[in-house]
């Protein structure tokens, strides 16, 4: 029980990284970037990469990191940005495009074959917590989604940055019109919204398998995040990953035959009840 | 993948020469002796096992200069890409086009119907040097289709009785839900309750969906069994392994399986983490007999790394087929003789002995139940029990034989 909470909070964290730069962008630009997946699968190859010439997880946690974000920010700049007058639906198809054109590249690149990431020799074995013994890699998955999040939640609520992306995210007409630049704080949450989604690519190695079209099952996971948190909220895509992790890892185990349907059944009923989602973004009281 | 790319680039090099000393061969008086291979060798996940067993075939001809009964031996091959019909395109294009006497192939059940069917109608001999599944020499056996393999049934039928007798009473299963998956854990269930085994709990996962198996890990804890018995290959089997590890489940209960769990081709990946697993299946490294030893010294020598049983199924497969065309005289134009050449011939393979059981077409062979263990500071095997002379019973196969 006490290893099931631990496993549905660990990939929650991980759901929690990989949506929160899909919901905020999704929330200023009002565009889904479907390819928000393949950064993800970027980074856990480039992270491979890394450990496989260096030996060094930390390093390929920095390269992942890296690369995904330089990939977001040319992507940004070379596609994304001219796409804008065409409307969201064309970014959307052009994103979705992606998917396929990155699926073939990393085939290309990396091959065929899943391999793990192998997690840092320091953070090996297992950890006694709560009476269980639990890997302890784990845990500092789970406490670094926190640390992001809370990270995440100070620079949103607390800075001058912050203000302006809440504005934004709630007017961005307004927003433009009082002689604030939004292109560019559209381009600087664009690239650290792919930069975390590099980053849990690489933190998901050690967990997941890295392979060709990993990217798939995490992103539809990612879309149902952003559904039920609520598009362009911080607190919603935490809450959000939270409900989907635990549902995910205890549907699972306990009923297998349905685990698929429960997700889908949470989204729906989120979607009938409150259609905004669970914790919208927008003007508070 | 590298690694995986350098082989493929040997095995088509090894290919290439054998191609080309088929093509000089043809100048003797007599036509050469045509076997089509019909393997994933670019695609899919089963590259590594179709170079392995296309590699370890030709040691096997190479042994008698690519010669039976005065007759050459060609290898054609031809890839399957991992998918169905382009196997059985390619099965037809081997037959009517380059004229092979039989064929060999595929790696996994996925592209067997394809083939199996194209055997039967076309009756051509078809040999199976990997796929488990159970029907095709069973319910829906074929007298043009023969395994030197195994079949999933073979491979567990008496793993539950050697377990219980061990001491291993409550046992957690964990399979992919698919075929494979069932039927490995249905062999293994039924003869282990019957020897007063418990099974604790039972999970299949959705097959290719899952990635993490800590939820499944968890709720087997909870089970408290004195082992867990598995079917798991590839990556997934490298994953279960060092989660196993990493939920620290190794110091509660014992991890065993289908031997694949641990296989020389995931043991790499796997590290330290695979030692002290508990595996049952028709080969292992570590059999002592010098037909293995010398497989094995041979293998190394060429491709500095340890032979995997699909290796050793492909080098016995090589042997027994060869064994059957010394036996027919070189002829191959009555293909319902050459079954039954096969059928007559008994072989020591790098398994023990070997032979072709003819109301089923699947091979009788000796099962080893292993164990992984750290020697020195690298894993190796070590045989734990030999069960002589396992074969299928007919299951609904109208052969008769």
């Amino acid at each position: 029980m006490i290893i099931q909470l631990l496993n549905g909070l660990q990939l929650a964290m991980l759901l929690f990284l990989l949506s929160v730069g899909l919901s905020v962008v999704f929330g200023l630009m009002r565009f889904v970037n479907l390819a928000h997946g393949t950064l993800f699968m970027l980074g856990a190859f480039v992270g491979l990469s890394t450990v496989e010439a260096t030996g060094s997880f930390w390093l390929a946690l920095a390269a992942g990191t890296l690369a995904a974000a330089v990939a977001g920010g040319l992507l940004y700049l070379g596609l994304l940005r001219r796409l804008q007058p065409a409307g969201p639906l064309k970014q959307v198809l052009v994103t979705f495009g992606l998917i396929f054109i990155g699926l073939e590249v990393a085939r290309l690149v990396w091959g065929d074959y899943a391999e793990r990431l192998p997690g840092p020799a320091s953070l090996a074995g297992a950890t006694e917590i709560f009476g269980v013994y639990y890997p302890t890699y784990r845990l500092f998955v789970i406490a670094l989604g926190l640390a992001v999040a809370a990270l995440l939640h100070f620079g949103l609520e607390r800075t001058r940055l912050g203000a302006v992306i809440r504005a934004g995210v709630d007017d961005r007409t307004m927003t433009a019109a009082l002689g604030i630049d939004i292109d560019r704080v559209f381009f600087a949450v664009f690239v650290v919204g792919c930069a975390l989604a590099g980053l849990a690519g690489v933190v998901a190695g050690p967990v997941l398998s890295v392979y060709a079209g990993m990217d798939m099952g995490v992103l539809i996971l990612a879309l149902v995040v952003v559904v039920i948190g609520g598009p362009g909220s911080l607190k919603g895509a935490f809450a959000g990953a939270l409900l989907v992790g635990m549902a995910e890892t205890f549907g699972q185990v306990w009923l297998p035959e349905v685990a698929g349907m429960l997700l889908y059944g949470l989204m729906a009923a989120v979607l009938v009840l409150r259609p905004q989602g669970l914790l919208p973004a927008g003007p508070r009281a | 993948m590298h690694k995986m790319r350098r082989a493929a680039v040997r095995a088509a090099i090894v290919g290439a020469a054998i191609l080309g000393a088929g093509v000089a061969g043809t100048a003797q008086a007599q036509a050469p002796v045509k076997i089509g291979l019909v393997l994933p060798y670019s695609a899919g996940p089963f590259v590594a096992i179709a170079n392995e067993i296309t590699d370890s075939m030709a040691l096997a001809l190479e042994e008698s200069g690519y010669m039976a009964a005065g007759r050459k031996i060609e290898i054609l091959r031809e890839d399957t890409t991992h998918k169905p019909d382009v196997a059985q395109a390619k099965a037809k294009k081997l037959v009517f086009e380059d004229k092979v006497d039989m064929l060999v192939g595929p790696v996994a059940s996925a592209e067997l119907t394809a083939l199996f069917d194209f055997a039967h109608q076309a009756k051509v001999p078809l040999i199976i040097p990997n796929a488990g599944d159970n029907e095709v020499t069973g319910e829906k056996c074929s007298p043009w289709v023969l395994r030197t393999s195994f079949s999933n049934d073979q491979i567990v039928r008496d793993m539950g009785r050697w377990m219980a007798g061990k001491g291993f009473k409550k046992v957690a299963l964990l399979a992919f839900d698919y075929k494979a998956g069932h039927q490995l854990m249905g062999g293994f269930k039924k003869p282990f309750t019957e020897a007063g085994g418990t099974i604790v709990t039972e999970q299949y996962p959705p097959f290719g969906r899952l990635s993490d198996f800590g939820p499944w890990l968890g709720k087997i804890r909870d089970a408290k069994p004195d082992a867990v018995f598995t079917f798991f290959a590839g990556p997934p089997a490298t994953l279960l392994v060092q989660q196993f590890k990493e939920f620290g489940l190794d110091r509660e209960m014992k991890l065993a399986g289908a031997g694949w769990l641990v296989s020389p081709l995931s043991l790499p990946s796997q590290g330290k983490a695979a030692a002290g697993v508990i595996g049952v299946l028709n080969y292992v490294p570590a059999i002592d007999n010098p037909v293995n030893k010398s497989y094995q010294e041979r293998f190394q020598a060429k491709f500095k790394r340890t032979g995997s049983e699909f290796g050793a199924q492909g080098y016995d497969t090589g042997k027994l087929i060869h064994a059957a065309l010394t036996q027919a005289g070189g002829k191959t134009d009555d293909k319902a003789a050459l079954v039954k050449a096969m059928h007559a011939v008994r072989i020591e393979g790098t398994r023990g002995p070997l032979r072709i059981d003819p109301r089923t077409n699947n091979v009788v062979q000796d099962i080893y139940v292993f164990e992984t263990e750290l020697q020195g500071d690298k894993v190796g095997y070590k045989v734990l029990d030999r069960i002589r002379d396992v074969q299928d019973p007919p299951n609904g196969c109208k052969l008769g034989g």
